[in-house]
């Protein structure tokens, strides 16, 4: 008998199945019923370009403790794929558990010693009880997550009542699923021994009153909240379905009571350069705009962005990153695009970037961004991924201040124009580097302006003067500094004993890094960490960085991007800077970090970095 | 420094309209574009159709593209909003901007190698949304502001002043609006201002996508013999079909040329169109005859000028959106935010 993994509440469960048969409900079916028994989990689709027939794969991490990042490795596979069976029976953890269908028998050469093997004949129960093709398909589903439930102990009622929730009126669906988790239930009951699976879910009380969404969800009700009234958008993976789910948020909350008509306009444009076309008009003309896209969407929208930028134009950008370059690997996830969106376009240029961690912030990041830049009166990007975007995920409730009101920046009016205020497009009046503007049609004598992408005077007309320019550009970076000063602030982590290392971070790495400083604090490693939640950088980045002698970047791309910023961003000594990089496409594990972490801490408390320097 | 003002200083003899303005309260800067150039009559024609429609100065918004006939937004309605966006793309700025504020009159002024050339595809996506407004393309056939190379406008078989034919099948421009589903569709001619003054009015009244083309010959580039786009060219070859009379309901336009018969098209908010016929019969409401007529015009080498097509109840970009009848960009927080009550609801149906 092989050894057998043995855990309560913290393994890690995955669903090998094709695109298209039904399965993703099923296995979310499973992870919510867990989640409604106080337990956390997070779950993560890892899926094909394709919308039938090639391998998907869903992951479910069970975690009593709350570790929201990836694990890495399987305690149970659910091989539901023939076509993956062997790389999917290769990556259970030794001790670990094949679930699979046996109706069929199978050479011994298919499966491995070091396992425990669990056979179901799914398609037999399902076939003697369903004669419809689809049914037997979908039913097949529901009848593991049966299976499944008894192995590791859920509660059937939770399932029954997600199943109540779900086919709420429709009492025939409601009737025939449960029917199907029972056939499940029983073969097993009957069948299987009940510790023949050491892996299982004990109701608990650690999920409290958090929320379980997407990120994508998340950032389109932040939309909502934030007052955005124009969304211009074309389809790319993995962000589509922000823009979907803003229609959907705003076919609930922003039609009028009485006429039905829409407090908002959203248009699917021919491609990305309409898109951020849109937006520009729009936030030109005085309503907060927004467009969701992934990298390649970005690289056609840089002479626009170029444009907002130059000419001062708020503008929302999300931007769900995916794996590049190119087309790159379109459902897998990177934080790749810091450079292309924090210097695009042509010319000196930069940008106002976001890094939410979770969906709570996606929600939070994207309201903020609609003040930011309005307030900025420039493009600002939501920088998300496809971790975070695409996968559900437990975070604290959404929070909306009562008294917050939409903050829509330095805007003249009609009444400051005839109470004589002077009016100059482009002229710093406070200092901030901020200028004054006007929205289209405001006075019909004062306050009109020729907006443009080529150089102006602080009065919007055209100039090609070298001082002219030079003022402007000046400008510009003193509102650089600006954004720096009122974008969201970094988030510190101490470490209890007092350290030379540190470790700086951003986005949809948070929960991994959050358990790897525990693993590296357990392991007597200590660091304290910073979370980078904006660019351009707060004063305080920097001050961390000089706290440190030396500081890791955990990024997940090849080139170590974040890095590269802040190098230029505040001329610092790259070799201080150490990076941490994973960018095979699946999320960044703390079982990564930690390893990668102390293996180059071990290289460099053989030397220090001041010896090497002075010999 | 381009950038030339007017005295500020009106005449007080000069006659104001109902909105109280003067004609040079619609104009702009001194234009910098060559002595000549058609695209001043352009500009010219605008600010005359802008002052007798008696639109207030300011509740129009003029964008445009890159390029000499971009540029011409800063030499008319000087107290209007102006937005010289890039190249090929104004469509979907104006579209953004008409999305942001539907009370707004919408101008956008493009050439042909802005609008035909490399923003082809926004140029057909914007007719095809059926946003309001008047887009103007100033055709001349050829890139000015880069001295002289043919543009997709240029006719097969057209001479550039270097004396090289052109060998590309041209782009009607006229054809795909038609094609696209813009509403109301002309063509005209700069040296032509009292058919294009009232095609101006008409299209800034009609309440949906409405586009000219109007041909302007470049005198730097492409006004010598060979060109198809040159001043004798188009005058010889210029084959009107008809001029607008007169908008009913607005005040009538004096015209100059020679009394044909008149035909009337209705339009959905009750005014009337009426069409003085200067030849053939022709009837701008049928889409599928306004074709055959432009694409035989094409043929046998005429400039088919006039209201080509026109749907007297055309449904703009809000229509189909449904939006609100107030401009988004004046909804306030209670219209927008739904607040920390609903959120809880959001919240309770995420667990």
């Amino acid at each position: 008998m092989p050894q057998a993994i043995a855990a309560v509440n913290d393994f890690v469960v995955k669903f090998a199945n094709v695109n298209g048969s039904g399965s993703a409900s099923a296995n979310e079916l499973f992870a919510r019923a867990i989640l409604r028994m106080g337990v956390p989990v997070s779950p993560r689709n890892i899926f094909p370009s394709n919308i039938q027939g090639l391998p998907t794969w869903y992951e479910v991490r069970v975690t009593e403790k709350g570790h929201l990042g990836r694990r890495g490795g399987v305690d149970m596979m659910v091989a539901m794929n023939p076509q993956t069976w062997a790389e999917d029976v290769k990556e259970i953890e030794p001790g670990g558990y094949l679930f699979y269908d046996s109706t069929k028998p199978m050479p011994a050469s298919m499966f491995r010693e070091d396992i425990n093997i669990v056979g179901v004949p799914l398609t037999a129960i399902t076939n003697a009880t369903y004669s419809d093709a689809r049914q037997r398909q979908l039913f097949k589903n529901i009848i593991y997550v049966g299976a499944l439930s008894v192995l590791l102990d859920i509660d059937d009622n939770e399932i029954k009542k997600l199943f109540g929730e779900q086919f709420k009126g429709k009492e025939k669906l409601l009737d025939s699923n449960v029917k199907a988790l029972n056939l499940g239930r029983d073969w097993v009951k009957q069948h299987v021994e009940a510790d023949q699976v050491k892996l299982k879910v004990r109701a608990s009380n650690n999920v409290g009153d958090r929320i379980f969404v997407e990120g994508n969800n998340a950032a389109a009700l932040g939309a909502v909240y934030g007052g955005a009234t124009v969304c211009a958008w074309y389809p790319i993976t993995p962000s589509s379905s922000l823009a979907e789910a803003f229609q959907a948020h705003c076919k609930k909350l922003r039609h009028d009571k009485e006429t039905g008509k829409a407090k908002y306009a959203i248009v699917q444009a021919e491609d990305e350069l309409a898109s951020i076309g849109i937006v520009i008009g729009a936030g030109w003309n005085g309503s907060r705009a927004f467009t969701s896209t992934s990298g390649p969407g970005i690289s056609l929208m840089t002479e626009f962005i170029g444009l907002a930028s130059f000419a001062e134009v708020p503008a929302v950008i999300v931007n769900v990153q995916r794996g590049g370059p190119s087309t790159g690997m379109p459902t897998r996830t990177q934080q790749s695009d810091l450079l292309s969106c924090a210097y695009a376009s042509n010319g000196d240029t930069k940008h106002v970037l976001l890094f939410p961690e979770d969906p709570g912030e996606c929600f939070d990041f994207t309201a903020d961004a609609l003040d930011l830049a309005d307030r900025l009166q420039t493009p600002v990007f939501v920088m998300t991924d496809l971790d975070i975007g695409m996968n559900h995920r437990l975070c604290k409730p959404f929070h909306w201040d009562e008294q917050r009101v939409i903050d829509r920046g330095k805007v003249m009016t009609a009444a400051d124009l005839d109470a004589g205020k002077n009016f100059g497009r482009y002229l710093d009046v406070d200092g901030d580097g901020i200028p004054f503007r006007t929205y289209p049609g405001t006075h019909p004598t004062k306050g009109a302006y020729f907006t443009r992408g080529t150089t102006k005077d602080e009065y919007a007309r055209y100039s090609e003067e070298g001082a002219v320019y030079v003022r402007n550009m000046e400008r510009l970076q003193k509102k650089f500094h600006t954004a720096a000063r009122i974008a969201p602030q970094p988030i510190r982590y101490s470490s209890p004993k007092p350290t030379r290392f540190g470790v700086i971070y951003f986005g949809s790495t948070n929960p991994s890094m959050v358990e790897s400083l525990e693993q590296l604090e357990a392991s007597g490693n200590h660091v304290n960490a910073l979370r980078v939640r904006a660019f351009p950088f707060a004063q305080s980045v920097e001050d961390f960085i000089h706290e440190h002698d030396r500081v890791f970047i955990v990024e997940q791309n090849r080139d170590a991007q974040l890095r590269t910023m802040l190098m230029s961003e505040f001329v610092l000594d790259g070799r201080k800077l150490i990076p941490v990089l994973h960018y095979d496409g699946t999320p960044i594990t703390a079982r990564f970090i930690t390893a990668d972490i102390e293996k180059k801490l071990g290289q460099l408390k053989v030397v220090s970095f001041e010896k090497k320097a002075a010999s | 420094m381009t950038y030339i003002a007017k005295p500020r200083l009106h005449h007080p003899s000069l006659i104001k309209n109902k909105a109280g303005y003067t004609r040079r309260d619609y104009e702009g800067a001194v234009s910098t574009l060559c002595a000549g150039c058609g695209h001043d009559s352009i500009s010219a024609a605008i600010i005359q159709a802008s002052y007798e429609l008696d639109v207030l100065p300011h509740q129009i918004a003029k964008l445009s593209g890159i390029g000499c006939s971009s540029k011409a937004p800063t030499y008319f309605l000087g107290a209007s909003h102006g937005f010289n966006t890039v190249h090929g793309r104004m469509p979907s700025v104006m579209t953004g901007a008409n999305l942001a504020n539907k009370n707004l009159v919408y101008m956008g002024v493009s050439g042909d190698g802005d609008s035909a050339s490399i923003g082809l595809g926004q140029f057909a996506h914007i007719m095809r949304r059926g946003v309001n407004m008047t887009y103007i393309v100033m055709n001349n056939g050829v890139y000015g502001l880069t001295k002289g190379q043919f543009s997709a406008t240029a006719d097969k078989g057209s001479i550039s002043k270097k004396g090289v034919a052109n060998s590309d099948e041209s782009i009607d421009l006229v054809s795909l609006a038609i094609l696209m589903g813009a509403t109301f569709v002309g063509r005209s001619f700069s040296g032509d201002k009292h058919q294009l003054v009232p095609l101006i009015k008409a299209a800034m009244d009609h309440k949906g996508a409405a586009f000219l083309d109007v041909i302007s010959p470049c005198v730097a580039f492409n006004n010598h013999p060979g060109s198809t786009k040159s001043y004798d060219y188009v005058r010889e070859h210029n084959e009107a079909l008809n001029r607008i009379d007169f908008i009913e309901s607005r005040d009538e336009i004096t015209t100059s040329y020679d009394p044909g018969t008149l035909t009337t098209v209705q339009q959905h908010d009750g005014s009337l169109l009426r069409l003085r016929k200067l030849g053939e019969d022709y009837d701008p409401s049928n889409k599928v005859a306004a074709m055959k007529r432009v694409q035989e015009g094409m043929q046998d080498g005429e400039v088919v000028t006039g209201l080509l097509y026109v749907d007297p109840s055309p449904k703009d970009l809000h229509h189909h959106l449904n939006t609100v009848d107030a401009a988004l960009n004046t909804l306030n927080d209670a219209d927008l935010c739904p607040g920390p009550s609903a959120l809880d609801r959001i919240n309770a149906s995420l667990r």
